[in-house]
């Protein structure tokens, strides 16, 4: 089983955990910028993060064989922040990096006026660099965090397809499945999503434009819940190849939109990337 | 290594009229250079070159890109580097012996040696590694020797290493051989030819 994680927080993780995700068939992954679960103070703390994200992340994961990618935004939570907010300036600098391939976490927090302004701005930017957008959904008030992050999108002048609405349940699954964007499901331990309810969704609503990630970060998060996740899939009956479209295709289609995704030293040192689609899930 | 022999093995990249036109532009235009040398890897591949060897086809054009700036070869350096990522970063670090400069640079090589990224530890031990004062480059020389590092990346090594570089690498050898682990080959060659005494004059 190869897996791509599309959302995961590594700077919060030790290297063990990369060691034992490369055991566990992840490959490749992209960590998104979010806050650190503490409030920054000034841009220069969003400037040594994104540092790293593209530096000495990517190198950590290299160790173990992984690549790394990684998306830059200002988050929405910080959004709210004046000390934070110059760091919009800052970001053209980074979006244009190899290593970067969307734009975010951009989306909603509390749903506060100055959270308007920094998504729609970031969605224009992202237009202006000609990347996606990975859009976190709020926790509280999900559903109308939803509803008013795809207005948003609607009004902008970024293409569905390229949007990616992240953290998505049973209840607004629905809301986004038609719009043309790109659905992601974070699986925790407690809350957000589980493996068995990850594969009833699966079931219901199929695997296109799923992407299943583990978003793992500071709080209790397992790293491994993509491979749990594709484990409980083949058990309810999903072929191999369809774990493989939903751990691997999927985030390679969405991301690649970038333009910037490699993979190339993956595949030449992996024979099995190179096999047919139905080979390619199995092990 | 020189920037026509970059210039002449850059040839053969995907899109050689791009890292043309940009080489033009950043000769006239030095500002330019910044969203040229970021964007270079997409433009010229990132695999390596068949000559020189050890270079990368990325490292080569950003390497050019910055010899052909026609004066502030200093301070571009060092803005390159500090807003760089790490392949960015490493390109600088293997451009500084290419650039009319004299010791101006130094800061960046400690930066690179100061950091646990192994690509940039040795990329900082090139030529330019001759303006590194000699404390700080046998520093370096054992970080390498620490982290993986082959020393084989290491510039005028048989020449520059002294007594004080052997008494480290000794110190080191002790301290694995008491943990029941040995030297990596390269290391433990280097500190046997520091340790051959010398015949007298
Ligand atoms: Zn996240």
């Amino acid at each position: 089983m190869r897996i791509f994680d599309p959302h995961i927080h590594m700077t919060s993780r030790t290297t063990d955990d990369y060691e034992r995700m490369a055991a566990a068939g992840v490959r490749a992954l992209v960590e998104p910028a979010f806050w650190l679960g503490q409030p920054r103070t000034s841009v220069d703390s969003f400037v040594d993060y994104f540092d790293s994200l593209i530096g000495w992340e990517p190198f950590r994961a290299g160790q173990f064989g992984i690549r790394h990618h990684a998306t830059v935004a200002l988050n929405p939570k910080e959004a709210n922040d004046p000390r934070c907010r110059p760091v919009l300036d800052l970001l053209p600098r980074y979006l244009d990096k190899d290593g970067v391939v969307a734009v975010g976490e951009i989306g909603y927090d509390a749903m506060t006026p100055a959270e308007d302004a920094a998504l729609a701005g970031q969605l224009a930017l992202a237009v202006a660099y000609d990347l996606p957008a990975l859009v976190h959904t709020p926790h509280r008030d999900k559903a109308r965090g939803v509803r008013r992050t795809l207005d948003v999108v609607a009004e902008s002048d970024i293409a569905p397809e390229r949007v990616l609405v992240d953290h998505l349940n049973e209840v607004t699954v629905g809301l986004v499945r038609d719009t043309g964007c790109w659905l992601g499901f974070s699986i925790y331990p407690e809350t957000k999503m589980s493996p068995p309810r990850m594969v009833e969704l699966l079931k219901r609503y199929g695997t296109e434009r799923m992407l299943v990630n583990s978003a793992a970060d500071w709080g209790r998060s397992d790293p491994l819940l993509t491979r749990a996740t594709g484990e409980a899939m083949q058990l309810a009956g999903f072929s191999a190849d369809d774990v493989d479209r939903v751990l691997w295709r999927n985030p390679v289609e969405f991301y690649g939109q970038s333009g910037r995704l490699d993979l190339t030293a993956l595949e030449a040192s992996d024979p099995t990337f190179a096999g047919n689609s139905i080979l390619r899930g199995g092990e | 290594m020189t920037p026509d022999r970059l210039r002449a093995a850059l040839r053969g990249v995907p899109d050689p009229q791009w890292l043309d036109a940009a080489l033009r532009r950043v000769a006239t235009e030095p500002t330019a250079i910044e969203r040229f040398f970021v964007t270079a890897a997409r433009r010229c591949g990132r695999g390596p070159l068949p000559d020189p060897p050890g270079w990368t086809a990325d490292e080569a054009a950003r390497a050019l890109l910055l010899a052909t700036l026609p004066n502030g070869h200093a301070a571009a350096a060092e803005t390159l580097y500090r807003q760089g990522d790490a392949a960015e970063k490493r390109a600088v670090l293997r451009a500084l012996p290419l650039l009319p400069i004299g010791a101006e640079c130094v800061p960046l090589l400690h930066d690179a040696i100061r950091t646990n990224d192994t690509r940039l530890v040795a990329a900082a031990l090139g030529p330019y590694a001759r303006h590194l004062e000699q404390p700080a480059w046998r520093q370096a020389v054992l970080k390498c020797v620490f982290t993986g590092v082959p020393l084989a990346v290491v510039d005028d090594l048989p020449e520059r290493a002294d007594g004080e570089l052997a008494r480290m690498l000794a110190a080191y050898a002790a301290e694995r051989h008491a943990a029941g682990r040995t030297m990596p080959d390269d290391a433990a060659d280097l500190l046997r030819r520091l340790t051959i005494p010398t015949p007298e004059a």
